[in-house]
Order: C-alpha cells, then sequence, then structure tokens
C-alpha cells in the first residue's frame, strides 16, 4: 500500500513560497547526506546543523502555505507527498553533493551560493505583507547570516588552500555557477509578489548577490565565471535527473507507511 | 577576572532525568531557583511564572525557559491557562519537548488546564537571556553570549566573513581563547578552547 500524491497548490502565491521552501528543504537533504561523512568532525557537525536550521525553516514555510489552501494540508504533505514536478526548488539545490564525481567543494560553493541568496532573500522577506512570512524570515536571516559566513570562510580556505583545493573549488565553480543564472529568473508569480509585498522578485536581488559573491571568490582567488546561455528550471518544476532518486529517498517512509509519525 | 573553576561534573550532566527533574534539582550544583511555596490567594499568573522559573531547558539544564527569555506571555483564559513562547532556532528539536515539559510542569503545580502556543515574532534573540542565566551559564561551563545590540541592525552592512570574536573562558575568565568548531552538540552553541587554562568549553551563540 502506498500513499497518493495529494494536490499540490498552484496559486502564484503559494508558487512564490513553496520555491523558497522546497529550495530549504531540498538543501537540507543534500546537506544532511554529509552526516558521517565529513572531512573533518567540526565540518560533520556544522553540515547538519545548517541542514537542521533549513528544515525548520522548510517545516515554518510549508506550514504556512499548507494552512491557506482551500482544503488545508500539513508540512508533511507538502514535503513528502508530491509529484516530483510539484517541487519548485531551485536547480542548484538538488544537484548532488558527494556522489557522481562531486566532492566536498562542491557542497561548500552550493552551501556558500545558495546561502548567500538566502539571505537575501529571508533579509528582504522581513518586509514582507505576510505578517507570518516576515516572521519566519526575521527568525530565518539570523541562521542564514550565520551559515553564509561559515560557508564563504571554507570557499575562501578552499579556494586559496593548497594547489589540490584550488584544483577542485575551480572545478566546482565551473560546475555549478551555470546554475546561479536561475535564482534570478522572474516570472509572474514573482510579479504578483513583488505587486501585493509579500515579497521581492527574483531579479531584484541579483546586484547585491553578486556582490556579495564577487567579493568572497575574490579572496578566495578565484575569477567569477562568464555567463553561459545555459538555463535550468527547477523553480518552475522541471528538474535535473538527480530530484527524482532524491525524493524516491525522502518520501519512501512516508509513501510506505501513511501518515506515519514518530 | 579570577573566577574560581567549577567542578568537572558541572560539565557533563551524566545522569538522565526528566526535564522536570533536572529543574527541580539543578545540574552540577548550578540549582534553578526553587519554586517557592504557594501562598493562599496566589493569582494563577504569577504562580505559573514561578513554577515556569523551575523548568529547565532541555538542552542546557543549567537554564531555565524564562532564564532564556523563551516564555512571552503567560494569561488567564476561560479555556484555562495560556502559555506563548518563541522557537530559539527555526530547527531547534527541543521546542515540542520544552512545550510538554512547561504543561506538564504547570499541570503538575495544579495550574491545568494549559495551552501552549507559539509565536514567533518578535523572533528570539539571545539578549533575553536574563543576567542571572548569563551567571549560571557561566558557572555551568558555557561562556554566555555578547549583546546583539539593536534587534535585525543594518544586516546588510555586516560583513559577513568568519570574525575573531573575544569570547573570554567560562572557567578561567582570559580573553586568549579560539574558535575549535563554530558548530557545537546543539544549534546555539559553537565550540572553543581557552589558550591560558587549555580548558575546551561551548560558547551560546549570539544571535
Amino acid at each position: 500500500m502506498t500513499t497518493p500524491s495529494i494536490t499540490a497548490p498552484t496559486s502564484l502565491r503559494a508558487r512564490y513560497l513553496l520555491r523558497i521552501a522546497d529550495t530549504c528543504l531540498i538543501h537540507a537533504q543534500r546537506l544532511s547526506e554529509w552526516c558521517g561523512h565529513g572531512p573533518i568532525l567540526e565540518e560533520d557537525m556544522a553540515l547538519t546543523n545548517m541542514a537542521l536550521d533549513l528544515v525548520g525553516q522548510a517545516r515554518a514555510l510549508l506550514t504556512h502555505v499548507g494552512a491557506a489552501q482551500p482544503q488545508a494540508l500539513d508540512e508533511d504533505q507538502l514535503a513528502f507527498l508530491r509529484e516530483e514536478r510539484d517541487y519548485l526548488n531551485m536547480t542548484l539545490a538538488e544537484l548532488p553533493g558527494r556522489r557522481a564525481g562531486r566532492d566536498f567543494a562542491d557542497a561548500t560553493l552550493r552551501n556558500f551560493l545558495l546561502g548567500q541568496w538566502l539571505l537575501l532573500t529571508w533579509q528582504r522577506l522581513q518586509a514582507s505583507s505576510d505578517a507570518e512570512v516576515a516572521a519566519i524570515a526575521a527568525k530565518a536571516v539570523k541562521e542564514a547570516r550565520y551559515h553564509v559566513e561559515h560557508a564563504s570562510g571554507w570557499v575562501v580556505r578552499l579556494g586559496d588552500g593548497t594547489e589540490e583545493s584550488t584544483r577542485r573549488m575551480r572545478q566546482a565553480l565551473q560546475r555549478l555557477w551555470p546554475y546561479t543564472t536561475e535564482l534570478f529568473d522572474t516570472d509572474e508569480a514573482d510579479a504578483e509578489a513583488a505587486a501585493t509585498g509579500l515579497g521581492p522578485a527574483r531579479d531584484t536581488l541579483r546586484a547585491d548577490w553578486q556582490a556579495a559573491v564577487a567579493a568572497v571568490l575574490a579572496d578566495a582567488g578565484l575569477a567569477v565565471p562568464a555567463e553561459t546561455p545555459f538555463r535550468s528550471t527547477g523553480s518552475r518544476g522541471v528538474h535535473s535527473e538527480h530530484l527524482g532518486y532524491m525524493l524516491a529517498e525522502m518520501q519512501q517512509l512516508q509513501r510506505s507507511y501513511p501518515g506515519g509519525r514518530w | 577576572m579570577a573566577a574560581s573553576r567549577t567542578s568537572s561534573s558541572a560539565l557533563f550532566p551524566a545522569p538522565e532525568l526528566p526535564a522536570a527533574a533536572l529543574g527541580a534539582l539543578g545540574v552540577g550544583g548550578v540549582a534553578l531557583p526553587p519554586v517557592p511555596p504557594r501562598a493562599p490567594g496566589q493569582g494563577r499568573v504569577e504562580r505559573a511564572w514561578a513554577v515556569l522559573g523551575g523548568v529547565a531547558d532541555p538542552e542546557v539544564p543549567a537554564l531555565s525557559v524564562t532564564d532564556l527569555g523563551l516564555v512571552r506571555e503567560v494569561s488567564e483564559s476561560p479555556a484555562g491557562l495560556q502559555v506563548v513562547v518563541t522557537p530559539t532556532y527555526s530547527g531547534c528539536p527541543a521546542t515540542e519537548v520544552i512545550e510538554a515539559s512547561i504543561r506538564q510542569a504547570l499541570e503538575a503545580d495544579g495550574l491545568g488546564p494549559v495551552q501552549v502556543s507559539q509565536r514567533r515574532s518578535p523572533a528570539w534573540t539571545t539578549d533575553w537571556i536574563s543576567d542571572a542565566g548569563r551567571e549560571r551559564l557561566r558557572a555551568y561551563g558555557i561562556a554566555p553570549p555578547g549583546r546583539c545590540g539593536e534587534a535585525g541592525a543594518a544586516p546588510a552592512e555586516q560583513p559577513v566573513r568568519i570574525v575573531a570574536r573575544g569570547v573570554a573562558c567560562p572557567h578561567c575568565g582570559s580573553a586568549r581563547t579560539e574558535r575549535l568548531s563554530a558548530f557545537g552538540a546543539t544549534a546555539c552553541k559553537a565550540l572553543y578552547r581557552c589558550l591560558a587554562c587549555r580548558e575546551p568549553f561551548e560558547h551560546f551563540k549570539p544571535i
């Protein structure tokens, strides 16, 4: 017996918030894969602690989105019982972090690039016209700041480290950079969010993000890669080949044991 | 400042006791204030605050939930006592345990029925930890957080880089300390060591 999928919320408002919630959730799942595999014990704890914060942020937003649906959905239904195309995370969040030829440099760099985007997003959402979103953001912004501080320290350490660490960080940058364009893709959900004061349109975060990222990459001795024509589309529900496998793992318990709690 | 060293048992609370019991006993000699005996005619709300002062945080049992500033409001309603708490970190796994121990402690004191609800805004800050709480943290071997200053002050301008924070050693008071790990055993703490007395210690991160 398996639990059937829910009908995912489709309003522009829900889509806008799910993008952020799903990015936190999927990013957290990737970070948590490092549990027991960190290069040093301190990093093992750091990556999983950050995952915990991100899961908490995702839970708060999913609960809020679910409660506003005509037929209320809870956080678990939204987190575990959607079809792949109903997840709206940025593709960058779902890319493998430690398998398939990726390594700690990928995990660290993604943590920084995405963390910086989340930090800017939360900062702006503190002024949301939705009081609950503003409250969630006010809490999350403190956590995100600490994540970025930690991740940027590691980007500099690896980028400006040994020959080997520099080489790996450069490779990770080449692999991940094309996926950052999507972070600032703007569509009708962004337009409505900006119009209603729910939150910023993604393209308005670009300049601050680029400035912050360029400063850290410069300290790390890494050149900012050129923009490529490649466009990833996870935030529109069209994902890379990696998300399906990840969801199969994430959803297995809820699918097999309907309503399971512990 | 040459504060006396705490006994090593203060650092390692060995027995796993329920939160309510820890609250009553204190841990490693760092006792939470005892709940005063019930005075006749004392208001239920005042009584509830006194009881909450003895409810230990499950992850930092040296502190009570009121020391941490987690309890935002206690009020009386026709449906019973209403307690409003604020979460510390978005993903803090202790949130549910805290709510349960609050309910349990109040009901055990005959103050039930009790409803515990969450309030996110304004966001919890370590600035809400009481002075008594900070002192108890230090005595427990955890360096208390510095002040964050104005809540939400200029986050955009704050440089986001690893910075050396002058955290004083809770054992010997020396400021010659270094960070070993940005994240510790719980989301709210980082791991440090003292270069003067060579002892490792935890630091409650200011947020």
